[in-house]
């Protein structure tokens, strides 16, 4: 038994070890490539690569031909960004990023001056070595490390036009730090804007000049994992109606239970006799969220944070509000809005706006559970083998590199023993609270009473 | 500064809602050494507390992030 | 890492993109609508239909056992009815046999008594009968002696008189 044990850590740490010389042989290369990198700049706009911690003004936005562009961390020295690493992975992409290739995706976009536009992102001229960076600009739009972002300025050429690389200027809007994407073009730094959002600025988003719709990576991940599914549960219920009442068999075998359980445990408790109604919803929610909970965790094969992104989440919570709330009979309508049995000042002033906001709070907390697990469950993964070369630092110490590779290797299993974990419960959670909000707004009139008078 | 000062609230958010989980855990094998026949119950209604208690911690983390 | 400038550093995954939101939506309604009413419905259906099944089976099983139950019990009834039918003809057969036995052995004992006293009377009588022949045959030897004597000794005194007399007396007395 021990012997297994020690086989297994052997194999673990062999593999940390590959992993950590391949990342380091990576890191020497690098300067190298820094330097070319450097001298295309230099040609164009020197002062991008001024680690100038003064000049940015705040209002350099307004004024882009003289803004100072400047450089988080353009030093000779690539300094390892945890922070931004794990933020670039965990975030959606208009390229499919596998190791260190990225795979063109179709963009499909929209400007309102402009109309669709329809082009693949190979069309950008993908550097794989540069997180995704296009070479070109295409009607104004330009590839930024793997994400689609336009010109602002109105005077730039439309068609395919060479950029030179893209830079960031960091400003200070009351206190705090807001970083400006440019492009380099010409030798004067243009300002970039990023695709719209739906959370209306408050999470520091917003409308902005442009609507990306493409087949990002995350829909790309969810088209093939759901596709597959769909193919998966067809085939399942094609084999039920051909040989009913027979012994299951293959994907049944591994689904039968899942559905049952789903059935008997959740289903059935909280909805009663109503459930036949709701599974479908029930059982397309658990899967939906399993099988890109489980995608997202496959290393090496782009692990895309899919139901780590508000947008997928905020998709589910909101059919879940709009099927609990269409589904919501009298009586729940009649405790939100009019308490029976309650002086009216208090349910005017007190319980009526706090059973609202409940009401609506339930989504959001759907939302923001699933969003913040498979989100930190991703981020923790990416830092911890960020550690190896936190304390490698960049390629100048490989011996620490080693020795932290050991340790990142293990904790990253741990991690992801435990995301496996978190896959299920969060896919059983989401579902568990939709079938008892479901229940509690169809819940039947006597039931309410009995509980009322409790 | 402000970053640290997010980091303290993140790790309040941590400290409130590990100490929760860990009751809820406790009192769920006590629960279940007490009554080992009501496993599957009692194991449903620790997972769908421990995930609003959670909730709450990562509610609070992301508000953090937005105060920042 | 190489010295590419991470240049997005902001959490992106926070902020909705509108075309991951519709993709969601087209996504999700697919797999919950014509998903749900290709596969899920049918595979609940199939499932509950085949769990009904097994709970049918199951009754039909648990009937089917009773009846077997009650067909057993029933078919212990009637041989242990047949077995005391059994018992009680064959406890009447000996008890006629007996009866019969003891009758027989009644008459029988009748019979020998009735022989033996018969025979008993018999032989009284054949005895009275032989000791009448005896005595008169004694009788007649007697007198035959006697008159022998008698024609010997007779022409004799009156001693002789007297003592023919004397004998006469003695047979008398016999």
């Amino acid at each position: 038994m021990i012997k297994r044990y020690l086989t297994f850590f052997a194999i673990i740490v062999t593999c940390g070890l590959r992993l950590v010389s391949q990342a380091v042989d990576h890191q020497h290369d690098s300067p190298t490539y820094a330097q070319h990198e450097h001298n295309e700049h230099d040609g164009h706009d020197h002062s991008g690569h001024n680690h100038d911690g003064h000049d940015h003004s705040g209002h350099a936005h307004t004024a882009p031909a003289n803004a100072q562009p400047h450089a988080a961390s353009h030093d000779d020295h690539a300094e390892f960004d945890a922070k931004a690493t794990a933020f670039h992975h965990i975030s959606d992409l208009n390229v499919y990023n596998i190791g260190p290739w990225n795979l063109p995706l179709p963009c499909i976009l929209y400007a309102s001056g402009q109309g669709l536009s329809f082009f693949s992102s190979s069309k950008f001229g993908i550097d794989n070595a540069h997180h995704g960076s296009g070479h070109y600009a295409i009607d104004r739009y330009v590839l930024n490390e793997g994400k689609v972002m336009r010109i602002i300025e109105p005077t730039f050429p439309m068609g395919k036009v060479e950029i030179d690389g893209f830079a960031t200027q960091e400003t200070e809007v009351d206190g705090k730090k807001k970083y400006i994407d440019l492009v380099n073009y010409q030798g004067v730094p243009l300002p970039l804007e990023k695709s719209s959002t739906a959370d209306g600025g408050i999470f520091g988003g917003g409308i902005t000049g442009f609507y990306d719709l493409s087949i990002s990576k995350n829909v790309f991940a969810m088209l093939l994992v759901i596709g597959l599914m769909s193919l998966v549960f067809i085939s399942m219920a094609r084999h039920y109606k051909r040989a009913p009442g027979t012994a299951p068999k293959g994907a049944q075998k591994l689904f039968e239970p899942i559905i049952l359980f789903l059935q008997d445990e959740v289903a059935k408790p909280f909805l009663g006799e109503k459930y036949a109604r709701f599974m479908p919803l029930l059982l397309a929610i658990f899967f939906f969220i399993l099988g890109l909970n489980l995608f997202g965790q496959i290393p090496f094969l782009g692990a895309a944070n899919v139901t780590g992104n508000l947008a997928v989440t905020m998709v589910l919570a909101i059919l879940v509000f709009i099927v609990v709330n269409l589904n919501g009979n009298w009586h729940y309508w009649q405790h939100i809005l009019w308490m029976p049995g309650i002086p009216a000042a208090v349910k005017i002033f007190v319980l009526t706006p706090v059973e609202i906001l409940g009401v609506i709070i339930k989504p959001v907390t759907l939302m923001l559970r699933l969003f913040a697990n498979i989100t930190a469950g991703h981020m923790v993964i990416t830092i911890f083998i960020g550690l190896i070369f936190i304390f490698g630092k960049s390629g100048e110490s490989p011996g620490a590199a080693y020795g932290a590779s050991i340790g990142s290797v293990l904790l990253t299993l741990f991690m992801m023993a435990i995301e496996l974990l978190v896959a299920f419960i969060q896919a059983y959670v989401f579902t568990l609270l939709t079938a008892s909000y479901i229940g509690a707004a169809t819940e039947e009139h006597h039931h309410g009473h009995e509980e009322a008078s409790h | 500064m402000g970053g640290s000062i997010v980091a303290i609230g993140m790790g309040l958010a941590a400290i409130g809602a590990g100490i929760g989980v860990g009751m809820i855990g406790g009192k769920a094998l006590e629960a279940i050494a007490r009554q080992p026949e009501a496993i599957g119950d009692i194991r449903a209604n620790m997972i769908l507390t421990a995930a609003l208690v959670e909730g709450a911690a990562l509610i609070a983390i992301i508000l953090a992030y937005l105060v920042a | 890492m190489d010295s590419i400038i991470l240049l997005s550093m902001d959490f992106s995954p926070i902020k909705p993109n509108f075309g991951l939101l519709l993709w969601t939506v087209i996504v999700f309604l697919i797999f919950w609508l014509i998903i749900g009413k290709l596969a899920f419905k049918p595979i609940i259906k199939a499932l509950n239909d085949r769990a009904n099944d097994i709970q049918d089976s199951l009754n039909a099983a648990k009937t089917a056992r009773e009846e077997m139950k009650s067909l057993i019990s029933e078919n212990e009834r009637i041989s242990a009815e047949a077995r005391e039918e059994k018992m009680r003809i064959i406890r009447d057969a000996k008890e006629s046999a007996n009866a019969l036995i003891a009758e027989a052995r009644d008459k029988a004992k009748e019979e020998a008594q009735r022989i033996v006293t018969n025979a008993k009377a018999d032989i009284e009588n054949a005895k009275k009968a032989a000791l009448v022949d005896v005595k008169n045959q004694v009788g007649a030897m007697a007198i035959d002696i006697a008159e022998t004597v008698i024609r010997q000794k007779l022409s004799a005194d009156s001693e002789q008189q007297d003592y023919i007399k004397r004998l006469v007396e003695e047979i008398k007395v016999n």
